[in-house]
């Protein structure tokens, strides 16, 4: 019975995964990237759940519980912790207009899918036909990285790279052992926790969180 | 000797713990130092029984340490040492309560360089170089001016994404694992011969984790954030840095490479390398040429040896033991080096090399150390870099790679003068007039006018300058290092023999 659906829910959760990196390239405001990426994170962990119950592991329903708590509501809270009224009237000037990003977000995607079949070939297993989706949040987090000018903005690039490297770890081996998974969350959680701090600092030093402002030191 | 395993990891922590209870203890300064020797006293009870062919493993086999281990984490130790007991803060430096965070922070630095040489998965070694980005952050940003909270962002956002490009890597080499029975991170299982490992997903696994931690070890194109960061951070953080974050994320490197090695062959990373090592010869020999910041100067001669031991990394066994070497000795010379580098930018207040002038006739105290450093730094002899850069020379013309080792001894000598003329450039040359160094040591704010003291001779307007014998801080480590380093290379055992059999766990055969 749920052989039938799981390939159609797996389709469903990385098809959410796919679209909130889209739309996260699409939105400028602060508040919406942070909801997306809240919404991503929950996706993720549904993703885990349901490759948990195909697989008859218990091990990854804890993981996922792990991931609703960190990506899908402790990441978020802490980003917008204080400035719900702030990260409403932040906008992002990206270096990309709206129609270019989605644009190089579709080129992306099509060469994640490439490189991705030449790496493991896309089989006939429900999760490897996936997994090039990962790929593509991972190359997405970079565009956001390299696009947005504000020190938050980028972070949130940081996160859906990070995203992206948990979906491919979870589509093509069922993710990494435990130990290692809560690691990763913990030093997730602190970088961003670090960069958050300096956010402030640059705010309270320049004025601004514009990165571009960044150019002091230099040979 | 499972007891050693764990002294350096929790040692640390308790001593972290402590500085940020102590309050405003006089005490409290020594704690980064006692972490140091903590670890470094494990690393040499590690190497004992490593030599008497023992693998301790403890915590189920997460840890464990080989002989590559035991060497590495008494390097940890060795040039933590030098860094924190030469940086040591003066009593009245470690009041307040950033001095306590600063003690805690490296201390948990230590703690996670010596977990990360001694983890047995390479997840869990990944995270703890991770963790060091964390660690390092704020000691990086400890100053608060606009500069440090420039390099500090700029650390952080490239460490974590070159290392979070090595965590996709590990990912991969993970599933690569996914064929035989039973998944694993486990380097001492990876690293078996006959396992039915997938050659494409080790080959792109592989190739990003070598890329992610080429990152961290500040290999070009990825070393934007390494002058920043170093020329920002408190000079014992930048000794630490240098000295020991560079050096063990090549040691990740090194380890990545045992295992694409066994299932894909040598010649993919290898080519990576070189072109990773070359490249950072070439931005550090042209960077180099017309430098003015001094701590800068240090920062891309890291580059410079990082891309020499890339280069060594590249070639294979035959240059192996002549990279670890390497890594000592650069560890502990670059320790040295930044610790003078602070007290000479804390006595004249000014990290331009133009400022600082005549080093040798007004601070010889200073001078003479830093002149020795220097030698030992460019490559000469007795010191053990001079033996290691000619030893990946040798082995790179043997193993048939001519061309590259011709553009690398090019680039080397490009170096060599670039860093003459502006060592030169500080130390030599007469002292200013009086009406100079007056005017130059009013526009100095912290308390450094005291130390230089003008007698006017009785008749004329001749002037003296008192000569400033005082090193300004322990000297002892620095004779430690440069004694260490140019010994060191004449000691065939036990150094010798740990070096075989350290490079012997990278060829599999242990």
């Amino acid at each position: 019975m749920f052989d039938s659906v799981y390939a159609q829910l797996v389709g469903l959760c990385t098809g959410a995964l796919l679209l909130t990196s889209a739309l996260m390239v699409w939105r400028h405001t602060l508040l919406a990237s942070i909801r997306l990426l809240s919404a991503q994170g929950l996706s993720l962990a549904a993703l885990v759940a349901v490759i948990g119950v195909q697989e008859n592991e218990v091990e990854l329903l804890f993981v996922a519980l792990l991931i609703i708590a960190t990506k899908g509501v402790g990441l978020p809270w802490v980003l917008a912790h204080e400035t719900e009224a702030g990260a409403r009237a932040i906008k992002e000037a990206p270096r990309l207009n709206p129609t270019a990003s989605l644009l190089i977000v579709t080129i992306l995607t099509i060469l994640s899918y490439i490189v991705m079949s030449q790496l493991i070939g896309l089989g006939t297993s429900v999760t490897s036909h996936a997994a090039p989706i990962g790929l593509a949040m991972v190359l997405i987090g970079f565009l956001l990285l390299i696009s947005r000018r504000r020190a938050r903005s980028q972070l949130i690039g940081f996160l859906l790279l990070d995203n992206g490297i948990a979906t491919v770890a979870f589509l093509t081996s069922g993710g990494v052992p435990i130990l290692l998974e809560f690691a990763v969350s913990l030093d997730v959680l602190l970088v961003v926790v670090i960069l958050y701090v300096f956010a402030g600092r640059m705010r309270n030093k320049f004025g601004g969180t514009d990165v571009d402002q960044l150019r002091e030191l230099h040979d | 000797m499972e007891f050693a395993l764990w002294t350096p990891l929790v040692g640390p922590l308790v001593l972290a713990v402590l500085s940020l209870a102590l309050g405003s203890s006089p005490a409290r300064r020594f704690l980064g130092l006692a972490s140091s020797v903590v670890v470094l006293a494990s690393g040499v009870l590690l190497v004992t029984a490593v030599m008497n062919d023992q693998v301790p493993t403890a915590g189920g086999g997460m840890l464990r340490a080989d002989a590559l281990s035991a060497y590495m984490l008494t390097v940890v130790g060795a040039v933590g040492l030098i860094s924190t007991w030469g940086g040591l803060k003066t009593a009245a430096d470690s009041r307040g309560q950033s001095a306590g965070i600063f003690e805690a922070l490296i201390s948990l630095f230590l703690a996670a360089m010596s977990l990360a040489v001694l983890a047995d998965s390479i997840g869990l070694m990944w995270a703890a170089i991770e963790a060091t980005t964390i660690t390092t952050a704020f000691l990086v940003g400890h100053h608060r001016t606009r500069s440090s909270l420039e390099a500090a962002w700029k650390y952080v956002i490239l460490g974590s994404v070159g290392v979070a490009i090595a965590l996709l890597g590990i990912v991969l080499i993970y599933a690569a694992s996914r064929e035989t029975e039973t998944p694993t991170l486990s380097w001492l299982l990876l690293s078996q011969a006959d396992l039915p490992l997938d050659p494409a997903l080790i080959t792109a696994g592989g190739a990003l984790a070598v890329l992610g931690f080429a990152t961290k070890s500040g290999l070009a194109p990825m070393h934007s954030w390494l002058p920043d960061a170093h020329s920002q951070a408190p000079a014992p953080v930048s000794g630490l840095m240098s000295g020991v974050l560079l050096a063990v994320a090549l040691y990740a490197i090194l380890r990545i490479q045992t295992i694409t090695n066994l299932v894909i062959g040598p010649d993919f990373l290898r080519t990576m390398l070189s072109i990773g090592g070359l490249l950072s010869l070439a931005i550090a020999a042209s960077l180099l040429i017309r430098q003015v910041d001094y701590k800068r100067m240090l920062a891309y001669s890291s580059i410079e040896h990082m891309g020499l031991m890339a280069l060594g990394v590249a070639i294979g066994p035959a240059a192996l033991p002549a990279v670890l070497l390497y890594m000592l000795g650069h560890g502990l010379i670059k320790a040295t080096l930044f610790v003078i580098s602070g007290r000479i930018l804390h006595i004249e207040g000014t990290p331009v090399i133009a400022n600082v002038r005549a080093l040798l006739a007004r601070r010889p105290g200073l001078a003479v150390p830093w002149l020795v450093a220097m030698a030992a730094l460019v490559g000469f002899p007795p010191f053990s870099i001079f033996f290691s850069e000619v030893g990946i020379i040798m082995a790179g013309w043997a193993e048939g790679m001519g061309l590259v080792v011709m553009i690398a001894l090019f680039l080397l000598l490009v170096i060599f003068a670039g860093l003459t003329r502006l060592t030169m450039g500080m130390v030599l040359g007469s002292p200013a007039p009086v009406a100079e160094v007056a005017s130059a040591t009013g526009s100095i704010p912290s308390g450094s006018t005291q130390s230089i003291t003008t007698i006017r001779t009785g008749s004329g307007d001749e002037t003296l300058l008192v000569r400033d014998f005082s090193t300004h801080g322990p000297i002892l480590p620095i004779i430690l290092a440069l004694a260490v380093t140019a010994s060191v290379a004449f000691i065939a055992h036990p150094i010798g023999d740990l070096l075989e059999r350290a490079v012997a766990v990278l060829g599999g055969t242990n």
